[in-house]
């Protein structure tokens, strides 16, 4: 191993974000024809460490070592002429463009005159298709396609590049099961070709099964770098939670009451199909499923953002007007939406001012705003929700992610809601707060507050439901009690993969 | 044989698309049917529409909004727009006119050529606002709209340079025309067809196009977007100083006020033509058959002697009915797409 310095490699890299630190001195190397995974739970760093190699972020201390020169990366350019393929967790493609014009952006098949040669563009794309065994047609825009097979798209992309380092975070995400299977088969014969393989997934399976080595990130900084035959899937978690999983999900039991969330047969065309269920006071439901299976557009569709095309929602009994967020907050819905900076909050407003925000009629003197109203409201919620303030007059964005999320949480809970609806209440959160969300979730709930909560982490939904409901394609496929409620049958309805099948 | 046992459900799966895709790349063809329309029935009013002289007329008058249409779909493309053209053919115009007027000396192919070098630089300015500064270019062009027509008015101090002060054989260039086709339209059609070859078959044409689409995704694919951007606002500056050129040339009598308000004819004729507003898609000879269809219509009412202070309302009737024809099209490609996801995944 001396005599041959690792391919890629980073040593002592830190970077922050204004004030959140999301790397602290981490050290990793890939080597020659090694799968090399990366280990951490989300917010654990793993995105902004790719971010690096691929040369988006540049750190702020630290080098990147290439062949075991340093090196700097100015760009996603340099990376790329370095040999660095990403298939990123969400894709990134040009929906206007071709299949095979998103596959060869900035790479295509050139002939004279530096006329792009679309015969052998085209030809290359079917040739790489059919090496991934998926019938893409290379002609069709990629708009419109399904999240499969954009990531197939993707890897098809960094397949093109003929990359020395393949980074692929959380590539099998939104893949079926032979399909994961076909990329496996690429990326082992890739790696026999002396490709570096960074690997980035949430199934522990599947790193065991792919990788050689294993580094575990937590809270930013560097856990450890272990050989994959060296340790157990316990060990693996222990490093990656590094504390009791069960103190992390405060989830208390409380008494169910009247149903207060009545979904029945919702539809919207295109989006998602026939989907019933209920939620009760005092119960917490989550939703769970793959990014793109459709959840966050049901609870934009139950709160009257966006309208359906067939089915009804009731809350407490009665009938919902299709399409009306005012009508849906009169009885008593609320719904923090998953993009707290774009949906969530108005950035620039003040903290009493955004909680004032969902119940101006609330803190209204005739016709005026009355400053003094706003401020008690806000202070209030404020210490309900331990909010980490100066002063509240501040503007929301100088707040960490998790304080935000509270004053979002204040804004709807200010209402007194019989249903609040969450989607992705902890991401991008830290570990401290997150926990305090989860008390103060499970705590809503004992007070016969109703909770739907969309989360993408498995641990969050196994940790705080009631009931799991996954969706699947824009269709609910399965229902699991709290105490059926395993990652793999949560993962194999999620993937439409028979229940036992794939794990 | 074995290759080709999977052809037959490959095709299967291309011929169910046909319809969509077809109408869904070739936009272009509403506005051909729209132009059909137009001369169909305008022709069946008045045959006189249709004449040789008319038609030449019509290509005449397009020529000079269609090769700024051209520039401006390169930006418009990218998810920017620019308001100035109007203002950079206003400066070239004047500043060529002047320098053929009191330096008869220079060759008509440098003075060209320094309207279309003094346009380029007004884009430069243009681009680097947006693109190296980050001003959102609504605000930049409309600034520099602004500006570079202050600039005219001061550099003209009130001048008018006359059709009778230039040299003959420029101001031929503007009423010649080539085995009958006038040469300014010529020009046109060589700006065109260029910018169209450049667009479709180049990686800087094409990478225009992934900015616009998703400019996230560009900066991740390494494409230099920055650099694209600035490349794009000099091109549409280059044929606004082009156009001045050619409006000089064409209309002889040139003041500081030439051209005034055309950038929303650009405009017009850009979006009419199916380039998206949002940027990503469309094409220059969408953009081109928009300024044709614009022009028509403007003639078309003239020649049904429609009422010259109605003309104007009637003229930004039909445009909207052009891109909402244009919205329902898109509108139901799109419905086709999302429909198709879950067939496909089975």
């Amino acid at each position: 191993m001396a005599d041959t310095p690792p391919v890629l490699a980073l040593r002592g890299v830190s970077k922050s974000f204004g004030a959140v630190r999301a790397l602290r001195e981490v050290s990793l190397e890939l080597a020659a024809g090694e799968a090399h995974a990366l280990a951490g739970e989300n917010g654990a760093g793993k995105s902004t460490l790719v971010k690096i190699l691929s040369g988006v972020h540049r750190p702020d201390a630290g080098q990147i070592l290439l062949d075991g020169e340093p090196v700097e990366f100015h760009g996603p350019a340099d990376a790329q002429a370095a040999g660095v393929a990403v298939i990123y967790q969400e894709p990134t493609l040009f929906p206007d463009l071709s299949v095979a014009e998103n596959i060869f952006m900035g790479s295509q098949p050139r002939g004279t005159l530096g006329r792009i040669d679309r015969r052998a563009m085209r030809a290359q794309a079917v040739a790489l298709f059919d090496r991934l065994g998926v019938p893409l047609d290379p002609d069709r825009p990629a708009r419109g396609l399904s999240i499969a097979d954009q990531q197939l798209v993707e890897i098809a992309k960094a397949l093109s590049r003929a990359a020395r380092v393949l980074i692929m975070d959380e590539p099998t995400a939104a893949l079926s099961g032979n399909e994961v299977a076909r990329l496996f088969g690429v990326a082992r014969s890739l790696r026999e070709q002396g490709c570096a393989i960074l690997f980035i997934s949430h199934r522990l399976d599947e790193i065991f099964d792919l990788c050689r080595r294993v580094t575990t990130l937590r809270d930013g900084g560097y856990v450890a770098s272990d050989l994959i035959s060296a340790i157990t899937p316990d060990d693996l978690v222990r490093r990656m939670v590094g504390r009791d999983l069960d103190a992390l999900f405060p989830k208390q039991d409380a008494a169910f009451g009247e149903v207060a969330l009545q979904v029945r047969r919702l539809t919207r065309e295109g989006v998602f199909t026939d989907v019933s269920f209920e939620v009760r006071r005092g119960e917490i439901v989550a939703l769970a499923g793959l990014v793109g299976a459709g959840r966050s557009e049901v609870a934009r569709a139950v709160f009257g953002v966006d309208r359906w095309d067939a089915g009804s929602v009731e809350v407490a009994g009665r009938r919902l007007k299709p399409g009306s967020p005012s009508a849906a907050m009169d009885l008593g819905l609320a719904l923090v939406p998953e993009d707290r900076r774009q949906q969530g909050l108005v950035m620039e407003l003040s903290i009493e001012r955004n909680i004032a925000l969902a119940g101006l009629g609330e803190v209204r003197r005739g016709p005026l705003i009355s400053r003094v109203a706003e401020r008690v409201r806000a202070a209030d919620w404020a210490q309900r929700l331990q909010l980490k303030h100066r002063s509240l007059s501040d503007a929301v964005d100088v707040l960490s992610g998790g304080n935000q999320q509270k004053v979002v949480l204040a804004k709807w809970l200010a209402r007194k809601p019989a249903v609040l609806i969450v989607d992705e209440p902890t991401r991008g959160i830290d570990v401290g707060t997150k926990a305090e969300v989860h008390r103060l979730l499970s705590e809503l709930a004992v007070g016969g507050i109703a909770v739907l909560m969309i989360s993408s982490e498995l641990p969050e939904v196994l940790g705080m439901a009631d009931r799991v409901l996954v969706m699947h394609e824009g269709r609910l496929v399965a229902e699991i009690p709290r105490e059926d409620a395993t990652e793999e049958t949560v993962m194999a309805a999620a993937t439409g993969r028979p229940a036992g099948g794939g794990a | 044989m074995t290759t080709t046992a999977n052809r037959p459900e490959v095709s299967l799966r291309t011929g169910g698309r046909g319809l969509v895709d077809r109408v869904g790349r070739v936009r272009e063809l509403g506005i051909v049917a729209a132009l059909a329309v137009l001369f169909g029935i305008t022709g069946a009013v008045n045959p006189e529409f249709l004449s040789l002289d008319s038609l030449r007329d019509i290509l005449l008058n397009s020529a000079i909004i269609a090769t700024l249409a051209v520039g401006q779909t390169l930006v418009v493309i990218t998810r920017n727009v620019d308001l100035s053209v109007s203002s950079v053919v206003g400066l070239s115009a004047f500043g060529g006119a002047l320098i053929l007027a009191d330096q008869p000396g220079v060759p008509i192919a440098v003075v060209v050529a320094g309207c279309v070098l003094l346009g380029a630089l007004c884009g430069a300015l243009n681009g680097l606002l947006v693109g190296a500064a980050g001003v959102p270019a609504l605000v930049a062009t409309l600034g520099t709209l602004y500006a570079f027509r202050g600039i005219d008015y001061a550099w003209a101090g009130g001048r008018q340079v006359n059709a009778a002060d230039m040299p003959e054989s420029f101001l031929s260039l503007g009423s010649g025309s080539l085995l009958g086709i006038p040469l300014l339209v010529l020009a046109a059609v060589v700006v065109l067809l260029a910018v169209g070859w450049m667009l479709r078959n180049l990686r800087s044409g094409r990478e225009l196009y992934a900015i616009g689409s998703n400019p996230a995704a560009a900066v991740l694919a390494g494409i230099p977007v920055r650099k694209r951007v600035i490349t794009a606002f000099v091109a549409s500056g280059a044929l606004a100083g082009l156009a001045g050129a050619m409006w000089a040339a064409r209309f002889g009598t040139v003041d500081a006020a030439a051209a005034t308000g055309k950038e929303l004819d650009v405009i017009a004729a850009v979006v009419v033509g199916g380039v998206a507003i949002f940027g990503g898609s469309g094409t220059v000879y969408g953009a081109a058959l928009g300024a044709l269809l614009l022009t028509g219509i403007s003639s078309a009412l003239a020649v049904l002697r429609v009422d010259a202070l109605a003309q104007t309302a009637i003229n930004g009737a039909l445009i909207i009915a052009a891109i909402v024809l244009d919205r329902l099209l898109a509108l139901r490609v799109a419905a086709a797409l999302r429909r198709r996801r879950y067939r496909d995944a089975r």
